[in-house]
């Protein structure tokens, strides 16, 4: 081999899943909303065909799960149809919802279409407090409403909790419920403090007290319900010492595709500076998956500083959360900071430190409630 | 479930597991709510003959008349294979 020769590109591995982001339409407002500070308006959504040329392009290039998700998922009418066609391409269907839009007529609708998955989001397990996180009276209720059609319909159900320092002691309970309804999986998903949920922090972010509780009630949980009960567990950054895999690494697994058609490596990419992430109805998902700059710029460990990049860890969190050494330091090519070997931890701690006593109210999830001049980016002092 | 299985229970995927032939992969994969595995190849052989009726002992009968392997090594193989898919969520015993 002539020693000048460059390197080859080693090939991506096709994708495992592609996360659909169908709409930003929500009937809920919730404050930790993963969608983007700017939400997209319905008559800039993807049309049906649009959609099924995206499934039909990542079933061809390996794609293996599809999650249906928004905003709200159902409030697209032509979700049945989408349904229907990722079964017929052989893809895993999951769809992701709040339940309010849900009815005995809609089960039996993505029923006959071949869903094999629905994750239920909740609140809270205290109806009051549920409907306030979601800006919805009655929402509570639908969900609870909901989870019964899922389970009478015989679908596999997981339910979805939200955790956060107005709930986090409520955390029992929710497992009782889940366990009460026959859930075959339960995720105990503390807030992710990007978009929203970043704007709205000091609302939301748990003590470490709190986090110390709900850890132990879901370690005893699991040991008690293994085998019959799967328990995902998501922590919040705040308290780590390691970080965690974000999106099992940038453009490593999963490709999301947000309502008006842009193909970005993980849900809030578009926080990032300098992308331009292209349109799935100009450029082929293979095409976007191999070669776009922006799936290639964080992809496996080469982009790595240290101490990433010399470290045995580099291949199990992959450097971390890009979007988050972005909010943090102002740089997404830093090490994520809730890595304790990070230069930058100590901006992590400083805000769990500095985490006011009392609640702030939170700031709904609404089309323009958020003025993006207003973001909060960490100064570095 | 805990402790040793016996081998009268009845393995079965769970509701919303799928188990296929990936052709991009070139390999079987287990599909289960928010859960992907790629089997090797003793657990594909022993996957494919979980279908809800044949109990473990049956599977395991199964297998020690195809494999050069004694019929305990091959149950405690199995076994533990079991359990391990049915702690993720894929398999239910």
């Amino acid at each position: 081999m002539n020693a000048i020769e460059p390197t080859p590109r080693r090939a991506a591995e096709p994708p495992l899943g592609l996360i659909l982001e169908l709409t930003h339409r929500c009937p809920l407002q919730c404050p930790y909303c993963s969608n983007p500070l700017e939400l997209a308006r319905a008559s800039a959504e993807l049309d049906t065909a649009s959609w099924c040329a995206v499934m039909e392009q990542g079933a061809a290039l390996g794609a293996l799960q599809v999650h249906f998700t928004g905003g709200e998922p159902m409030a697209r009418r032509d979700l049945p149809a989408l349904v229907r066609r990722a079964a017929e391409l052989g893809l895993y269907s999951n769809l992701i919802t709040s339940g309010v839009l849900l009815d005995a007529a809609s089960i039996a609708t993505l029923v006959e279409a071949g869903i094999d998955h629905i994750q239920l989001s909740f609140q809270d397990i205290d109806a009051e407090a549920g409907d306030d996180v979601a800006g919805l009276s009655g929402a509570h209720a639908r969900k609870l409403q909901a989870a019964e059609l899922i389970k009478s319909s015989g679908l596999p159900l997981t339910l979805n909790f939200v955790i956060q320092r107005r709930n986090a002691e409520r955390v029992p309970r929710m497992l009782a419920l889940a366990e009460a309804l026959g859930a075959g999986r339960v995720e105990i998903a503390h807030v992710q403090y990007y978009g929203w949920g970043l704007r709205n922090r000091a609302a939301l972010l748990p003590s470490r007290a709190q986090l110390d509780f709900t850890t132990e009630v879901v370690e005893a949980a699991r040991a008690r319900l293994k085998g019959r009960m799967v328990i995902d567990y998501v922590v919040p950054d705040y308290y780590a010492r390691r970080p965690k895999a974000c999106m099992g690494g940038w453009a490593r697994r999963e490709m999301v595709i947000t309502p008006t058609g842009k193909a970005m490596p993980c849900h809030a990419a578009d926080s990032l500076p300098g992308f331009a992430f292209a349109s799935v109805t100009e450029t082929s998902l293979a095409e976007i998956w191999s070669a776009d700059p922006a799936f290639l710029r964080f992809r496996g460990t080469d982009w790595m500083p240290e101490p990433c990049h010399s470290c045995d860890r580099r291949e199990i969190d992959w450097g971390g959360c890009r979007c988050q050494a972005f909010a943090m330091t102002g740089d997404p090519a830093r090490t994520d900071p809730a890595c304790a070997l990070s230069p930058d931890h100590a901006l992590m701690q400083a805000v769990a430190f500095e985490r006011p006593e009392t609640a702030p109210p939170y700031l709904y999830r609404r089309i323009g409630a958020a003025e993006p001049a207003e973001a909060p980016v960490e100064a570095a002092d | 479930m805990s402790g040793v299985l016996t081998e009268e229970i009845v393995p079965a995927f769970r509701p919303g597991a799928k188990f296929r032939f990936d052709a991009v992969r070139k390999a079987w994969v287990v599909l289960a709510p928010e859960r992907l595995f790629v089997p090797d190849e003793p657990a594909v052989a022993v996957l494919q003959l979980v279908d809800g009726k044949r109990s473990l002992g049956a599977i395991v009968d199964d297998l020690a008349a195809r494999f050069n392997a004694p019929r305990p090594v091959i149950a405690e193989d199995v076994a533990a294979m079991l359990t391990d898919l049915a702690a993720k969520g894929a398999i239910r015993l």
